[in-house]
């Protein structure tokens, strides 16, 4: 019980950090940040449940009005903003990509790319997609459109959190929870 | 940790936090019904409700809407582009009022006074097996861990670059990672030593 709150929490806390840092360059000179990396890693480092657990813990906390999200963004005005679809897309992204993990008996970095896939963008691009429409006031296939200048980083996003992923495996074995 | 709270103390500081926030609920949904008329009503009672509190605060208010302007402009190139500006106004209107409004709720409400409507929100989850002292305890453990993690995530990003010419890369999230899990260990085990959850 208690294990199973601290990796949520601590988890909740990097997905926060993982927004902070600017240090962290994904690739030289492209002004992206590695929260929705984060998102996804939650997911397949400690399986769904548990990922969509520490997801919801760090929004919470965002909605509470820390200043958590990427461009020190919180308070509960995120949700009436343009991204709230994203918001909600989060904590699905995060189960979705636990899940592939943890039932596709593939190679730890292939399953972790596709559930980052999976969960990070067709789900976080549905969601994200169907908000920004709303509250636009905008056609799906118009908000989608809106949406595509994001699609080439969180690409890139899904195949670290597969490297990464992987990486952590082979570092230690027996670290991912989502395969245990 | 900073939070958004304002640090200019106003009259709107002193109302309960769950009443602010079972207003801002109806005022949201009021928002999304009201017409062009009733909005720009609305949008000048918020703007009149920062300039109350003083300039100060009003100012900070304004700080706090900068997110949306790729959005907002997005939007006015839309609409000039389909020749149909007004409905564009309208829609950025909506979406200032509210994002606006619900601003102003974290900004005089303080943190601790959230989290305790938080716990009494939570208290029928006990029921299915999530207890308040959970809940709080999980609050606490992320806002100590993200200074933790930051001063972390700075000192390997320095020792890379001692080592290295180039400046640290997405490779060193897998150590951070492996702390956090190491961490999560140790946190559980302080805990249990206490009388656990």
């Amino acid at each position: 019980m208690e294990r199973s709150v601290t990796q949520i929490a601590l988890f909740a806390a990097l997905i926060a950090v993982l927004g902070l840092v600017p240090q962290i360059t994904l690739i030289s000179g492209v002004p992206i940040t590695a929260q929705s990396l984060g998102v996804m890693l939650c997911g397949t480092v400690l399986g769904a449940r548990k990922g969509a657990l520490a997801v919801l813990l760090f929004l919470l906390l965002v909605m509470l009005g820390l200043p958590l999200l990427s461009g020190g963004r919180g308070g509960i005005g995120v949700l009436a903003g343009p991204t709230v679809g994203f918001i909600v897309g989060f904590p699905v992204a995060a189960f979705l990509a636990g899940l592939v993990v943890e039932k596709w008996r593939a190679p730890v970095g292939v399953a972790a790319f596709a559930g980052s896939v999976l969960g990070g963008i067709v789900a976080m691009y549905a969601c994200g997609t169907v908000g920004m429409a709303l509250v636009l006031d905008k056609t799906l296939p118009e908000a989608a459109l809106l949406n595509t200048p994001f699609l080439a980083g969180d690409l890139i996003k899904t195949v670290l959190a597969g490297l990464i992923t992987n990486g952590l495996a082979r570092v230690r074995p027996g670290a991912l929870l989502s395969r245990p | 940790m900073l939070t958004l709270t304002s640090p200019v103390e106003t009259r709107l500081h002193r109302l309960p936090a769950g009443l602010k926030l079972a207003l801002l609920a109806l005022a949201a949904i009021g928002l999304a019904l009201l017409p062009l008329g009733g909005l720009v009503l609305a949008a000048a009672a918020v703007v009149a409700l920062y300039l109350a509190q003083g300039t100060v605060f009003a100012a900070h208010g304004l700080r706090m809407l900068r997110p949306l302007w790729p959005f907002l402009l997005v939007l006015l190139v839309w609409h000039v582009f389909t020749a149909d500006l007004p409905r564009g106004l309208e829609v950025a209107l909506r979406l200032l009022t509210a994002v606006a409004l619900a601003n102003l709720v974290t900004m005089t409400t303080r943190l601790e006074d959230l989290i305790s409507v938080v716990e009494r929100l939570a208290a029928p989850l006990a029921r299915f097996g999530l207890s308040p002292r959970v809940l709080a305890v999980s609050i606490a453990l992320v806002i100590r861990f993200v200074p933790v993690f930051l001063l972390r995530v700075n000192q390997l990003a320095e020792a890379w670059r001692a080592r290295s010419r180039g400046r640290a890369n997405w490779r060193i999230v897998v150590p951070v990672a492996l702390t956090a899990l190491d961490d999560a260990d140790h946190v559980a085990e302080a805990l249990r030593a206490r009388g656990g959850l």
